[in-house]
């Protein structure tokens, strides 16, 4: 009797939750999106508050159900509401013909102008995209103002650079990381206030509009929430959310009355940027091989910035690893105590982290160049576990040898240089080579701090043809035909070294 | 041959007087005096942990002394009970190597004086090989070339009959009789009494870090 009364108690728990799942909404966003769109309430960081917020309830409440919020990484928003891992994502999701193609859209319920700000001194000379040949732009990836920029990349002249998030490209405009930020009227007027000496150009670059994105099989509950949502552009609820939040403007009733005039599911064009051509073609091909043959310079060249990155970031983590080994090994105590430190430090925090530091938290009082960040992030990293594995193949060596090597006369130099450190290298090759290829991989965080490389360059690509397959496995691909020639090279040397 | 704890011969080359060394607060070797003359092999016999290997390294320098004093030409060469060969380099480096780096020899000399040395040793065909591909016996004999190469007036040994068979034992005492009657000072520590017997002229019992 016992032994039924655990599944009788699964199956009213899996009851209870499939009834509760049944009167909740569950919408998905990203809460590090900041206001006004979904953040966490300063007063209570438990919940979040944000026009999205209360666009989702809105949307709740027409449809007899209350909101309940999911976190979800912006960048994955799209692959999990593909999934149905929720039943809306809403987080500022900029409409597109790409997201149109793969998962069920709602009708736009906020119209945004894709802006450009540069510093107030630049204000004359920088008006226009045409004005900022071999300049950094700033934007956020996976976003129409990416595309823009990459159009303006091929007719300009200009250098995209993309960011994880919607802060930082400011705060590298104040700091003359980047020469203009391209993004919409809401990021931009936020971008402004928070950072003096920036002004926003009166131009519109482009217009966009925010939209709910549902599962592609979803399209009955996504007709359900047009239905609430012309409803509330009918009485006005929707005008108070975005009054409440400040970013109410004229171009709304305008987009309100096109949208009520129109009966379809997509009542306006999904933007109003006029791509060129092979931007167009690009989102025409997605899920084809010709789309990834387009990608393929533009993976080599990642490719190529990850292998040089990791082949730099390794030097300087084998020189400096080495130092840190020997004064480990022969230095006297407080040295050997402030490298101690060093390595546990290194080690006892994430890369990640590091990166940030050395790029964003240092940007005060040392501003690194991107690539020049990323290269000491990963090496100095890599240091601190490469200068472990030194010491431990120094220390390995027996201490017999150097005795012998002693009463002939060598000295200490002498004995590490030609007796010593030979030996442990021998030792520490495996482990090294092991290190190098997570370095490789581990490359990819510095995505973070703007360096677009392998990984970076194919979630760009993924997320504008809407599948990770094609992308995925020519990354992994690229990936293996670096990382298997280097285990290859290592093995010949060890053999080489045994038959020696 | 004599078994006496302090004989003081009329040619001294290496003088030990009240030898002390301790390992921490442990006392491994305590009031040991002796001397050697030019050409003599002694031979420093006890049971194991005796203070034997502990009185070569103070010799040798390897290990600081607590008291007493040490007087002995330099430089001192050693041959290790595990020959501790340098593993990242052939048999000819291992010997020329100290007459190149310490010495500051010319290179071709040093190169040529090592196979002789080798050669003399009866292991000058091995000159190539690495430290891991030789046999026991052919590890000591390199060892022993690269202790010679730097011309030592003393040399010290500890326990080389460890890993030799007894025909080679025999050929061992035979090369360092050899070597002493080419002028060489030989103290060698060993539990292997025919050995001693062997190659020796005197014999100095340790027992408890002390001579006996």
């Amino acid at each position: 009797m016992n032994a039924r009364i655990p599944a009788i108690l699964f199956v009213v728990c899996l009851t209870c939750s499939l009834a509760a799942s049944a009167q909740e909404l569950r919408w998905g966003g990203d809460a590090e999106g900041g206001a006004p769109y979904v953040e966490a309430d300063p007063s209570d960081p438990g919940r979040v508050v944000g026009f999205d917020v209360e666009v989702a309830q809105l949307l709740a409440s027409g449809l007899g159900t209350t909101a309940r919020f999911i976190q979800v990484g912006f960048t994955s928003i799209d692959a999990e509401a593909a999934r149905g891992d929720f039943d809306v994502g809403l987080s500022g999701i900029e409409d597109s013909a790409a997201r149109r193609a793969r998962l069920a859209v709602t009708i736009p319920y906020y119209e945004f102008r894709e802006v450009m700000t540069v510093r107030a001194a630049d204000a004359g000379k920088y008006r226009s995209l045409a004005d900022l040949r071999g300049r950094h732009v700033a934007t956020l990836g996976s976003t129409l103002a990416y595309d823009l920029l990459v159009d303006a990349q091929v007719r300009d002249g200009i250098v995209p650079v993309t960011y994880e998030d919607d802060v930082h490209p400011y705060s590298d405009l104040v700091l003359g990381r980047v020469d203009a930020v391209v993004l919409d009227a809401i990021l931009a007027n936020r971008g402004v206030r928070r950072n003096a000496g920036l002004v926003n150009q009166p131009s519109t670059l482009a217009i966009g509009h925010y939209v709910g994105i549902l599962a592609a099989d979803r399209t009955a509950l996504r007709d359900r929430m047009n239905d609430v949502l012309r409803n509330a552009m009918r009485d006005g609820r929707l005008e108070a959310i975005f009054k409440r939040w400040n970013v109410w403007n004229e171009d709304q009733p305008r987009l309100y009355a096109r949208v009520l005039a129109d009966t379809s599911s997509y009542p306006v064009p999904a933007s109003s940027l006029a791509p060129s051509p092979d931007v167009a073609r690009t989102l025409l091909d997605s899920r084809s091989w010709q789309a990834a043959a387009r990608y393929l310079p533009a993976l080599f060249r990642a490719a190529a910035i990850t292998i040089v990155l990791s082949c730099l970031s390794m030097g300087l983590a084998v020189v400096v690893g080495a130092l840190i080994a020997s004064g480990r090994v022969y230095g006297a105590a407080p040295l050997r105590i402030a490298l101690t430190g060093y390595v546990e430090v290194i080690r006892g925090t994430p890369l990640l982290l590091q990166l940030f530091v050395l790029y964003f938290g240092l940007a005060a009082f040392i501003q690194l160049p991107a690539l020049a960040a990323a290269l000491l992030g990963l090496g100095l990293n890599y240091a601190a576990y490469e200068s472990e594995i030194y010491r431990g193949a120094l220390e390995a060596v027996p201490v017999g040898q150097l005795d012998a090597a002693r009463t002939l006369g060598l000295s200490e130099r002498q004995i590490l240089m030609l007796i010593r450190a030979p030996q442990a290298f021998r030792l520490a090759l495996a482990p090294m080579t092991n290190d190098f290829v997570a370095l490789l991989k581990d490359s990819s965080l510095v995505s973070v701090i703007t360096v677009v490389e392998l990984t970076k360059e194919t979630s760009i690509f993924a997320s504008n043809i809407g599948s990770w397959v094609v992308p995925g496995m020519m990354c992994a691909a690229m990936y293996l035909a670096m990382s298997l020639p280097l285990a290859r090279v290592a093995r010949r040397i060890e053999r080489g070294w045994r038959h020696a | 041959m004599t078994s006496a704890s302090a004989n003081a011969p009329a040619d001294k080359i290496l003088d030990v007087r009240s030898l002390v060394v301790r390992r921490g607060d442990r006392t491994i070797v305590s009031d040991v005096t002796f001397a050697t003359s030019r050409g003599e092999v002694v031979a420093l016999m006890g049971a194991s942990g005796a203070g034997k290997s502990t009185i070569l390294r103070a010799l040798a320098g390897l290990d600081p002394i607590a008291a007493g004093t040490i007087s002995i030409p330099r430089p001192v060469a050693m041959v290790f009970q595990f020959h501790h060969l340098f593993a990242n380099m052939t048999a000819h480096k291992n010997v020329w190597l100290a007459l190149v780096h310490v010495f500051k020899r010319p290179h071709a000399d040093s190169e040529r004086r090592a196979q002789q040395l080798l050669d003399a040793l009866g292991v000058g065909h091995r000159a190539s090989a690495m430290p891991h591909e030789l046999s026991g016996g052919e590890a000591q004999r390199v060892a022993i070339a690269r202790a010679l190469a730097i011309e030592p007036p003393v040399l010290l040994m500890d326990e080389p009959t460890a890993s030799l068979d007894p025909a080679r034992r025999g050929d061992l005492a035979s090369t360092l009789r050899e070597l002493a009657g080419q002028g060489r000072t030989i103290v060698v520590a060993t539990h292997d009494a025919e050995f001693a017997r062997a190659c020796a002229h005197r014999v100095l019992m340790v027992e408890g870090g002390r001579l006996r």
